[in-house]
């Protein structure tokens, strides 16, 4: 009945590639090459596990929010990462793999997520900088991904983009109002700025030269801009928003370049990007206990839950 | 780690942005039964207001045809230009139509 079930790959493959070149969207039950499906499956669930540990850093401050406006909207963004993991995770599973495969490859630490929750959230600003620049630089990536070429997954980040936009603004209006108040509320924000400006500039990845998988991704359609591409466009986007604040970027050769039309600026530790890859960044055993302690406290919620249904069934 | 336990159903969410308009397909959610699954749709798929009427229905449940547009099974409305408005010459000054 269906193109799948008969032909043979090379037809099905032109057939992909075909689809790929008019730039349509592959859907969950196409043909695809095994190799687009691994990527894709890697990649959706490293960014889905990003935004269910990414409660953990922001959680941190929901029981000491300084005011109920601020504890409102902070639980309200915490609430909205754990639905992006959903969406997220409920695209993974058109590819054939399982939630519960992927809840398990997380805590076994088989699957990463984003190393930029493995850095801890010392001050009440550090929930200011994340809406600013982490998830300022998560739009930065998303945004192009809503054109990805694997159908749930760009409707999946269309959904997301449009929530990260109140993330966003939310940061830079808290932090906006801790720079009207005192000099250590500013040298609060500076000092916050200071540790999350290199690691916000990592979240696009390694330089493209060190980057193996970005072609094969962009001739699939799965990525549309290389790392560089992207962080470049952060920075740019981040310069005068960094101005209007008041607060300086931490980076000595950060300069405009008039002839490239594009600031110039210096690269971040890679190494210590690597360290937070392996497993070794400031919280990456305090996130992952916490991740796995949530799943094991929850069991007899599930089981409670798996048991009155049975009942309701039953009866 | 808990011992192995069966996972909750997949179940997919449809709904209706406002009245006037049909359910679309936004997504999926795993729930162990039916209302629990109308629950989850609204806590992860409208917290902005995005609908106003919910359907859960159990993935297993559906049938699909396959998604792919080679599929014969749409062929037979492709040879059929006469079920189109276009297929008809009417003369310019016939109004209203």
């Amino acid at each position: 009945m269906t193109l799948t079930d008969h032909a043979p790959d090379d037809v099905l493959e032109r057939h992909f590639e075909a689809t790929i070149a008019r730039n349509d969207r592959i859907e969950p039950r196409d043909w695809m090459p095994e190799g687009y499906r691994k990527t894709l499956v890697r990649q959706i669930a490293q960014h889905a596990h990003s935004e269910i540990i990414g409660m953990q850093p922001e959680g941190n401050w929901i029981s000491r929010a300084p005011s109920l406006r601020r504890k409102a909207i902070l639980l309200a963004k915490v609430q909205d990462e754990a639905g992006h993991g959903l969406y997220l995770y409920s695209a993974a599973e058109t590819l054939g793999v399982s939630r519960l495969e992927l809840t398990e490859m997380l805590i076994s630490g088989r699957q990463k997520y984003s190393s930029i929750f493995n850095y801890p959230t010392l001050s009440y600003a550090d929930v200011g900088t994340i809406g600013w620049l982490v998830d300022g630089a998560a739009i930065c990536n998303q945004v192009p991904l809503c054109r990805t070429s694997y159908g749930p997954y760009g409707r999946a980040m269309i959904r997301v983009c449009k929530e990260e936009s109140f993330h966003q603004r939310q940061g830079y209006e808290l932090l906006a109002t801790m720079m009207r108040g005192t000099d250590e509320q500013r040298a609060m924000v500076q000092e916050s700025v200071n540790r999350f400006w290199w690691p916000a500039l990592m979240m696009f990845g390694p330089p493209d030269a060190d980057s193996p998988n970005t072609a094969q991704s962009m001739a699939w359609g799965i990525k549309r801009n290389t790392n560089d591409e992207l962080r470049q466009k952060f920075v740019d986007m981040s310069v005068p928003q960094a101005e209007a604040l008041g607060v300086t970027l931490p980076d000595p050769e950060l300069i405009w370049n008039e002839e490239r039309g594009h600031h110039d600026f210096g690269q971040p530790d890679w190494e210590e990007f690597m360290e937070g890859v392996k497993g070794n960044g400031p919280c990456n055993a305090q996130r992952m206990a916490h991740r796995r302690r949530a799943h094991e406290d929850g069991a007899w919620v599930r089981e409670a839950a798996t048991a009155y249904a049975a009942k309701q069934a039953a009866s | 780690m808990s011992t192995v336990e069966p996972e909750w159903p997949l179940y997919e969410v449809f709904v209706r942005g406002k009245r006037g308009l049909n359910h679309v397909h936004v997504g999926s959610l795993h729930a162990a039964d039916d209302r629990m699954a109308l629950l989850h749709a609204r806590d992860v798929y409208t917290r902005r207001n995005e609908g106003v009427s919910i359907w859960v229905v159990r993935a297993d449940a559906i049938t699909a045809s396959s998604p792919d547009e080679k599929d014969p099974m749409f062929a037979p409305s492709g040879d059929k230009v006469y079920r189109h408005p276009t297929f008809y010459d009417i003369p310019d000054n016939v109004p209203h139509m």
